[in-house]
């Protein structure tokens, strides 16, 4: 007791500090920012599950397993599952594709590149994701699409059409395949950053040691960093997943849509995120509209998943790694 | 316990030839993976420039599109160059000021509890699809409040560039030195003079980088706009209240038309898109990378 009457002179000047009207207004109104950023995530969940509630109240749940999309006046009738099945079969094959091929670039830029070469490559990469949706979509129409049709699509079903996946190619060119590829294209800069980074991150001594022991480096790659990176990289493909499942410009321009559930890759289809994108002139009534932005529900409800689950990984694994840092989106 | 045990059949000295082959391999695979990465940007670059090169010039940023046109008077895109200017820069002035409140709130105010669910929020907003903003938008401000403009495009777009710039700018402050706050504050001066007259000077250079990379980012963003500036006409227009075209919703639906003059048009916009957006972030990278050294003081 007698030890806080002696201490407590000593602090008044401190506990007795002038508070500055400057500081309440700037936490005040940045503290508002932060929370109107926040509020924002909730804001948007809640006025697109509003507006897609016309088609909610009619269709219930099984709108997002139905396949049917029919906007004729009198027999309208709208189900997302054409739509939820080439979503997941497109962003599904893109990782597929590009997860190898990002691997391989983060290895290259983490263990294998040259100095003078690091910089201009990572650079390289990074441009590719600033390339617009916009501008890889016209690309994938005019250019990719009938490049793919012409030469690898003939020649997979050709050698292949037994596999029901490599079907007939359609005659335009747009194909589910077309877009898996865009998409993969879309991607691959995304998680071969991310993965650059986890790779970077591994601590020197753990490759040191084994480099040491006399493992070559693929071993020393195979036996430490990807062990080490492993958490990361599941969710760098998972926060690739999401994005590969939101875009829908370049999508709807080399996908060509259509709405059934088939398993050849080299003919139509359509995605969720592309078929709100293709039908943005063409609603007629409020229920189409609705209905359609159901869709949106959809691919934001995914989209939430995988965004979480990603930081939920990133976090964890920083836990147990014993360092403390942000989420990577 | 001999080296052998220990270290597994796969560490075997009686096989490192097929261990070296192996590496050799994979060293390989990883070379090929950055090469064909590299090859994909060419190949995409090339195809636009060679397109877009031929069909580059002035009539393309001064006249106006004609709707259905047949004959071959000289058409552009100007009044997408136009609604591009007007979207993309209204967007930055609602996001730009927004976004630094909201880093500067969480990386010298906030608890550290506070700092991980708002962080938790950006990076959210940031997984949300653009089309998904887009339908957002529509519900929230195009369906009871008169229909499309170009200022609610453009806060379409501001609701993606915000938790960029927030980023970005959290970064770029975490990187000034303590030892200048704690300068600053054993002076007596106040936090708030200590923030906006100390910390964010020696981080404005950074902040805009991260600006001029998020503006490359929206300024090709087509999803956004679909629902809530896209019912367009043809005359060129800075009116911010009516609905404008913009460059990527110009080649989104040229590319689309089966008139292969359209796609001409596509192409060279394309490519006057694409020069903007990849010399702008390599600016900006390059002064990202002279930036972080001097504001580290280093």
């Amino acid at each position: 007791m007698a030890s806080v009457d002696v201490t407590q002179p000593a602090r008044r000047p401190f506990s007795g500090r002038r508070v500055h009207l400057g500081d309440v207004l700037l936490q005040g109104v940045a503290g508002l920012a932060a929370a109107g950023a926040s509020a924002l995530v909730l804001l948007i969940a809640w006025k697109v599950v509003d507006g897609a509630r016309p088609s909610i109240s009619k269709y219930g749940i099984s709108f997002v397993w139905h396949v049917v999309w029919n906007p004729v006046v009198g027999r309208e009738a709208y189900g997302a599952g054409s739509f939820l099945f080439g979503t997941v079969i497109t962003s599904f094959f893109a990782l597929l594709l590009a997860t190898p091929l990002a691997i391989g670039i983060a290895l290259f830029l983490s263990e294998l590149a040259p100095n003078w070469i690091k910089a201009p490559v990572t650079a390289l990469v990074e441009m590719l994701a600033a390339v617009p949706s916009v501008v890889i979509g016209l690309w994938g129409i005019l250019v990719l699409g009938p490049a793919l049709r012409s030469h690898i699509e003939t020649w997979l079903h050709s050698g292949l059409g037994w596999i029901p996946l490599f079907g007939a190619p359609s005659a335009a060119g747009a194909s589910l395949f077309t877009a898996i590829v865009v998409l993969a294209i879309m991607i691959l800069p995304i998680v071969s950053s991310i993965s650059r980074e986890l790779f970077l991150g591994v601590p020197h001594e753990l490759k040191e040691g084994a480099l040491a022991l006399g493992t070559t480096r693929w071993e020393m790659v195979r036996g430490v960093v990807f062990p080490y990176a492993r958490g990361g990289i599941a969710a760098a493909l998972i926060l690739g997943l999401g994005r590969a499942m939101g875009e829908a410009i370049a999508v709807t321009q080399v996908i060509g849509g259509g709405v059934f559930i088939h398993w050849s890759l080299f003919s139509q289809g359509d995605t969720l995120a592309s078929k709100i994108a293709a039908e943005y002139q063409g609603a007629t009534s409020n229920l189409d509209i609705a209905s359609l932005i159901y869709l949106g529900v959809i691919l934001l409800a995914l989209s939430l998943l995988a965004n979480l689950t990603a930081q939920w990984i990133v976090r964890s694994v920083a836990r147990q790694h014993g360092v403390t840092r942000g989420g990577h989106a | 316990m001999s080296a052998h045990d220990l270290a597994g059949p796969a560490m075997r000295i009686d096989r490192l030839p097929r261990r070296r082959a192996v590496n050799r391999l994979m060293e390989l695979i990883a070379w090929l993976a950055a090469l064909i990465a590299i090859a994909i940007l060419g190949f995409v670059v090339y195809s636009v420039a060679r397109r877009g090169w031929s069909e580059l010039n002035l009539n393309l940023i001064t006249k106006p599109p004609i709707p259905f046109s047949f004959t071959n008077a000289p058409q552009g895109l100007s009044n997408a160059f136009a609604g591009t200017l007007v979207i993309v820069g209204i967007a930055t002035l609602m996001a730009l000021p927004v976004g630094i409140l909201v880093a500067i709130y969480l990386n010298e105010f906030a608890p550290a509890s506070i700092r991980n669910a708002v962080g938790i929020a950006l990076d959210v907003l940031a997984g949300v699809p653009a089309i998904v903003i887009g339908i957002f938008v529509y519900g929230l401000l195009v369906v009871g409040g008169g229909g499309q403009s170009g200022i609610k495009g453009a806060f379409a777009l501001a609701c993606l560039m915000l938790p960029f710039v927030a980023r970005t700018t959290i970064e770029v402050l975490a990187l000034v030195p303590n030892s200048l706050r704690e300068a600053s504050l054993g002076l007596g001066i106040p936090q708030w003079r200590t923030t906006l007259s100390i910390v964010l000077p020696r981080a404005i250079g950074g902040i805009l980088t991260g600006t001029v990379l998020a503006v490359a980012r929206v300024a090709g963003e087509t999803a956004p706009l679909l629902f809530t500036s896209s019912l367009v006409g043809p005359q060129t227009s800075w009116n911010p209240t009516h609905a404008l075209q913009t460059v990527p919703l110009a080649i989104f639906e040229l590319s689309e038309s089966p008139d292969p003059k359209d796609h001409a048009r596509a192409w060279a916009a394309a490519f006057v898109l694409l020069v903007f957006i990849l010399v702008a972030s390599l600016t900006a990278r390059w002064l990202a990378m002279r930036n972080a050294r001097k504001i580290a003081g280093r």
